[in-house]
């Protein structure tokens, strides 16, 4: 096999894999800070490609632009959700959150097959098929478009993090929650914000996942997965983890479909995700607990 | 009156923690709350500033009954707390964990000038204000702790334990600073394990026992109570 192959199949993975490492961005961002682990993280992905192949088969809208109005959008929900939804359940037991957010999930996905039916859809885009030669190597527009557009999403989020006072708020929240309080932080508020944050993370992923895969409803179970998969590779808590395990289960799944066949391509992701969990169990970039 | 108590009740679970506690500060007093461990100080600060609930009773802020108000609420009144065991936030800066306190309303205007104050009051933090406040010493995070609830212009601080686990050198300076701010003018209220300190900086102080009020008086007076004395000085 020559060697360019090799090369292709790792940058499609890479740019594959940015994609997934925004949706687990999301993901990640809210079990940093909230302590909600979101079940129905890859049925709101779901949503969102449905949202986005909707946008192009009516209006013809690109779904790397769709992803601005569903991210907005996605923000909006996250944060009534979270808000009025979910909230009264943060501190309460596990099991409890998690009876909530499984529940939200069935809803979401029999909500679509009752819309959408089973069936796949593809959303053909004019440039669907054109690619960039470098030296060799053949690579996706979509896929180039798709990876720049989460790399800028995920570069905004950590700079609102970094630098905006309200981000500082929402570390302070993740920081020490009796402090957030005790210096008037209002948690709630927060708490809401950045449930709206890592929701527009994957409304804005599932929207550009429209140009990755076609959508169906039975998707939403394997995404949800895949999210935490990369989450725990990556580490929770970590911003830059959920990227840099996206990329390494992207690029994975990239070489398993390739050399093995697309249907083995989760067995390897769950390959990684066992060695991590049983050399590192904080995961690549987490902090010891 | 700047903040009076009345017959507050509150539960945790099923236990009681405050049994109709009442109790008055006047503005620009030092009030000295003394008690065991687990008399329930922490619980009566935190019930003030609106992170406990309570089952019953007022808590009156210039009149207005506060009770239950969420706590970002009450620190917009004016009401902040230095917590028991600093609750500083460990991987922020130092600066970023100074301006977290500047983000209400009643303080974001003087912002600036109250950094200045902070920094000349506490000048270790300038020297560390961006190294992550969890690398700081004990002594260092309580200024710090300090420092950001001046951040929000407070009227009345509510001190829990400020000299806990600190140097014996350290408590000092510590004590000497909150005598400052007193001087200055701020309303002070402390729960301090050093109670013959506390009692002498004191214009008023409350014994806590089993979550009631058993006693109340002028510092001097509680300083020269036989029980007082036999129960918290040792003597």
């Amino acid at each position: 096999m020559p060697f360019d192959f090799y090369v292709t199949v790792a940058v499609q993975g890479v740019l594959t894999g940015l994609v997934y490492g925004l949706m687990a961005l999301g993901l990640s961002v809210i079990f940093g800070v909230v302590r909600v682990v979101n079940f129905a993280h890859g049925e709101f992905a779901v949503v969102a490609m449905y949202l986005a192949f909707l946008g192009f088969a009516m209006f013809g809208l690109d779904p790397i632009l769709a992803m601005l109005p569903i991210g907005l959008g996605f923000f909006g929900l996250g944060y009534l959700l979270q808000r009025h939804l979910i909230n009264p359940f943060v501190g309460r037991p596990e099991h409890e959150q998690f009876i909530l957010l499984v529940g939200l999930a069935i809803v979401l996905v029999n909500g679509l097959l009752m819309l959408f039916g089973p069936d796949t859809r593809h959303a053909n885009l004019p440039y669907g098929f054109d690619s960039y030669e470098v030296a060799n190597v053949l690579i996706d527009k979509v896929r180039v478009y798709a990876a720049a557009a989460a790399l800028v999403v995920a570069a905004l989020l950590f700079a609102f993090f970094r630098w905006s006072r309200t981000g500082m708020a929402i570390r302070a929240c993740a920081d020490n929650l009796l402090g957030a309080a005790i210096v008037g932080l209002d948690v709630k508020h927060l708490y809401a914000l950045t449930f709206g944050l890592g929701m527009a993370c994957v409304g804005a992923a599932g929207a550009l996942m429209v140009v990755l895969a076609d959508a169906t409803p039975m998707l939403a179970p394997a995404f949800t997965l895949l999210a935490f998969t990369i989450v725990i590779v990556g580490g929770m808590g970590s911003m830059a983890g959920a990227l840099v395990g996206g990329i390494l289960i992207g690029v994975s799944e990239a070489f398993a479909s390739f050399l093995v066949a697309p249907s083995a391509k989760s067995m390897f992701s769950f390959a990684i995700l066992i060695a991590i969990l049983a050399l590192r169990p904080q995961g690549l970039l987490g902090r010891k607990q | 009156m700047m903040l009076k108590v009345e017959t507050l009740d509150l539960f945790h679970g099923d236990a009681q923690a405050l049994d109709q506690v009442s109790l008055g500060v006047d503005a620009h007093s030092v009030v000295a709350i003394v008690g065991a461990n687990g008399a329930g100080k922490t619980s009566l600060i935190r019930t003030i500033a609106g992170t406990h609930k309570p089952a019953r009773g007022r808590i009156l802020w210039h009149g207005q009954d506060i009770a239950g108000w969420p706590s970002h609420k009450v620190c917009e009144l004016g009401i902040g707390q230095v917590a028991e065991g600093r609750q500083i936030f460990p991987t922020l800066t130092v600066r970023e964990n100074l301006e977290t306190g500047a983000m209400l309303k009643r303080a974001k205007s003087k912002r600036h000038t109250n950094l200045e104050r902070v920094l000349a009051l506490f000048p270790k933090l300038a020297q560390r204000s961006r190294q992550a406040a969890g690398t700081l010493s004990g002594g260092e995070q309580q200024m710090l702790a300090i420092g950001r609830c001046l951040m929000g212009e407070p009227s009345l601080v509510m001190f829990d334990e400020p000299s806990l686990g600190l140097a014996p050198a350290v408590v000092g300076e510590m004590l000497r600073t909150i005598r400052q701010l007193a001087s200055d003018g701020l309303t002070v209220v402390l729960v301090e394990q050093n109670v013959a300190v506390s009692l002498k900086l004191a214009d008023r102080a409350y014994v806590l026992e089993n979550g009631r009020i058993v006693l109340e008086g002028t510092g001097a007076e509680l300083l020269a109570d036989d029980r007082v004395r036999q129960a918290y000085l040792g003597l």
